[in-house]
């Protein structure tokens, strides 16, 4: 293994985040604060008990699997296209690195940059609602399995991207959409059943359960389909990824 | 004195069909510097692209140290590095940060002592801690070089390292690369400035359309393929070259005081004391006699210009 050359590469792109510090942070408060304020205590104030937890407080989970998702993706996905896009992706393609080190490198810098932010809001979602942990290691195994499936995920829209344009798709047309209907602010206990079995098609909403078990005990799903959910698409985007790198495909002429 | 690279009958072709290596084939001699001159799009940049592993190539084999670059690419990638043609650098990283980093993508510890006497021989290190955004072309240009040896390569490529550059920072650059040379490191570049290779190279090989056309020593190369024009100036004005000096094929220039004869170096067709002997017999009073040798831009000319020809008739 070349555990200088991927330190490197996680070096540099923590440097990346160390230098935009007060962008990479003040962004995903402010957004999560609005939304405590808005959803928390606005609206949820006339909202009641959801499996006998308070609004405020039931919306913790998907508010931190929100930000955890879209912040694995992009930062996975810019820190992957932007040497492509200057070209200084040559010396990466150059040096005694396998594709394994290489995506260790950028996922593990893009993951750790999602952890921090969702510990980050966790603390933030205090100053506005109560938040209990019921089980802090299942919550770390969530949250750390999802920043890294979703950085892989980034990781995959980094190599496809054709422009910046390219990297806000999937996560605007795609992701977002799933994190809303997947139950970050509701239990799809409260839609009718047609659309209770329609939400069962979306991955995201094993994430956000099993992620919200491990804070109420209460979940939508059971703990193991989550835990599988999750496991399955870790798995696929590592073997894409593998494919794609062997072939040389969107990285190498 | 052994090979440190080994290319045999590699092709390769782009996702257009496009075939950009044609069979080639190639030895690199340890410790030389190995010039690979054509025109644009000839391949020059494919081919070193290729031996770093940038690009993927279709077929064949390239071996740095008796080591397959594919099946040992650890190995040999570490005594590799490049110099890139586009000054491709990251613009909001410090030059300091930047050398590291490339030091550490090639598996290497640490080393402050070295990056610091690199980034001095380069001048660079009063600029260690500015943004690569802040430098100069030339600047950048050595960071670049520092980059790619940041991590002590013995196998340099320089890939048109003076493309775009002034003619002072161009022979500041040709001193660093006989520096190194000097230091033990075997270098490629890849250039369309002759005058480059001319001035660096021990040995030259010309690329056209995908194919090695042409590997020798510059010097021989020179001698071979080069021709030779004897000028001779005379006291009086001549209207029309006949008698003797007929049979040279000599031509007159515009004041019909300078004749002048084109010989082929190689060749041992032109007697150069018979010419002077026949001059003499015709009459001709000597005043100055004058030697031109065809440059290798010349030759490369030259070169391109029937290879072109032959893929024509093809």
């Amino acid at each position: 293994m070349n555990w200088y050359g991927i330190k490197a590469i996680y070096i540099h792109e923590m440097e990346r985040f160390r230098r935009t510090l007060f962008q990479s942070l003040a962004s995903p408060i402010i957004t999560t604060s609005l939304y405590f304020v808005v959803f928390g205590s606005a609206i949820g104030s006339r909202i009641t008990e959801i499996d006998g937890i308070n609004y405020g407080s039931y919306i913790v989970p998907g508010m931190i699997m929100l930000t955890i998702l879209t912040q694995s993706i992009s930062n996975a996905s810019f820190a992957f296209y932007f040497p492509r896009f200057t070209n200084t992706i040559y010396e990466i393609l150059a040096a005694p690195l396998s594709s394994f080190e290489i995506v260790l490198g950028f996922v593990g810098a893009a993951a750790s940059k999602s952890l921090i932010i969702g510990c980050v809001i966790i603390l933030t979602a205090n100053f506005f609602v109560d938040v209990r942990i019921d089980h802090p290691l299942l919550m770390m195994f969530f949250l750390i399995l999802t920043s890294i499936t979703f950085a892989l995920f980034g990781f995959i829209i980094g190599m496809y991207a054709e422009g910046f344009e390219g990297l806000q798709i999937i996560p605007i047309l795609i992701i977002t959409p799933l994190v809303f209907l997947g139950g970050s602010f509701y239990s799809i206990n409260m839609l009718p059943e047609f659309w209770q079995k329609i939400s069962l098609l979306n991955p995201v909403l094993y994430l956000i359960s099993g992620f919200r078990y491990s804070f109420y005990e209460v979940s939508d799903v059971s703990l193991l389909t989550s835990t599988l959910t999750i496991l399955t698409i870790l798995i696929g985007c590592i073997i894409f990824i593998t494919y794609t790198f062997s072939k040389g495909y969107r990285i190498k002429d | 004195m052994k090979n440190i690279l080994e290319i045999n009958n590699v092709t390769k072709f782009y996702k257009n069909s496009v075939k950009a290596l044609e069979n080639v084939n190639l030895n690199i001699k340890e410790g030389e510097i190995f010039a690979l001159l054509g025109p644009n799009g000839a391949g020059k940049s494919t081919l070193i692209n290729s031996i770093c592993g940038i690009v993927n190539f279709n077929t064949g084999t390239i071996k740095i140290n008796n080591m397959d670059i594919v099946k040992n690419y650890r190995t040999t990638r570490k005594i590799t590095g490049i110099v890139p043609q586009e000054l491709n650098l990251e613009s909001f990283e410090t030059v300091w940060n930047n050398v590291n980093y490339s030091r550490g993508l090639f598996g290497k510890k640490p080393n402050h002592n070295y990056i610091e006497k690199l980034l001095k021989q380069l001048s660079l290190w009063d600029k260690k801690d500015n943004k690569i955004k802040e430098l100069s072309g030339g600047m950048k240009r050595r960071v670049l070089i520092a980059k790619a040896l940041s991590h002590q390569p013995k196998l340099l490529f320089l890939d048109e390292p003076t493309a775009s550059v002034d003619v002072e920072l161009r022979k500041d650059m040709w001193d660093v690369v006989k520096k190194l040379n000097k230091d033990g490191v075997t270098i490629i570049l890849t250039t369309h400035y002759i005058e480059e290779a001319e001035e660096l190279s021990d040995r030259v090989a010309v690329i056209n359309d995908g194919k090695i056309i042409l590997v020798d020593e510059k010097d021989k190369l020179i001698k071979k393929l080069g021709e030779k024009t004897i000028k001779i100036e005379l006291f009086e004005s001549v209207e029309k070259i006949n008698g003797n000096l007929s049979k040279y094929n000599f031509t007159l220039d515009q004041t019909n005081k300078i004749i002048s004869h084109t010989y082929n170096l190689n060749s041992n067709t032109t007697d150069i004391t018979e010419l002077l002997n026949d001059v003499k017999k015709d009459g001709y009073k000597i005043k100055d006699i004058n030697t031109e040798q065809s440059s290798l831009e010349e030759i490369f000319i030259k070169l391109i210009q029937e290879n072109n020809n032959e893929l024509v008739r093809n």
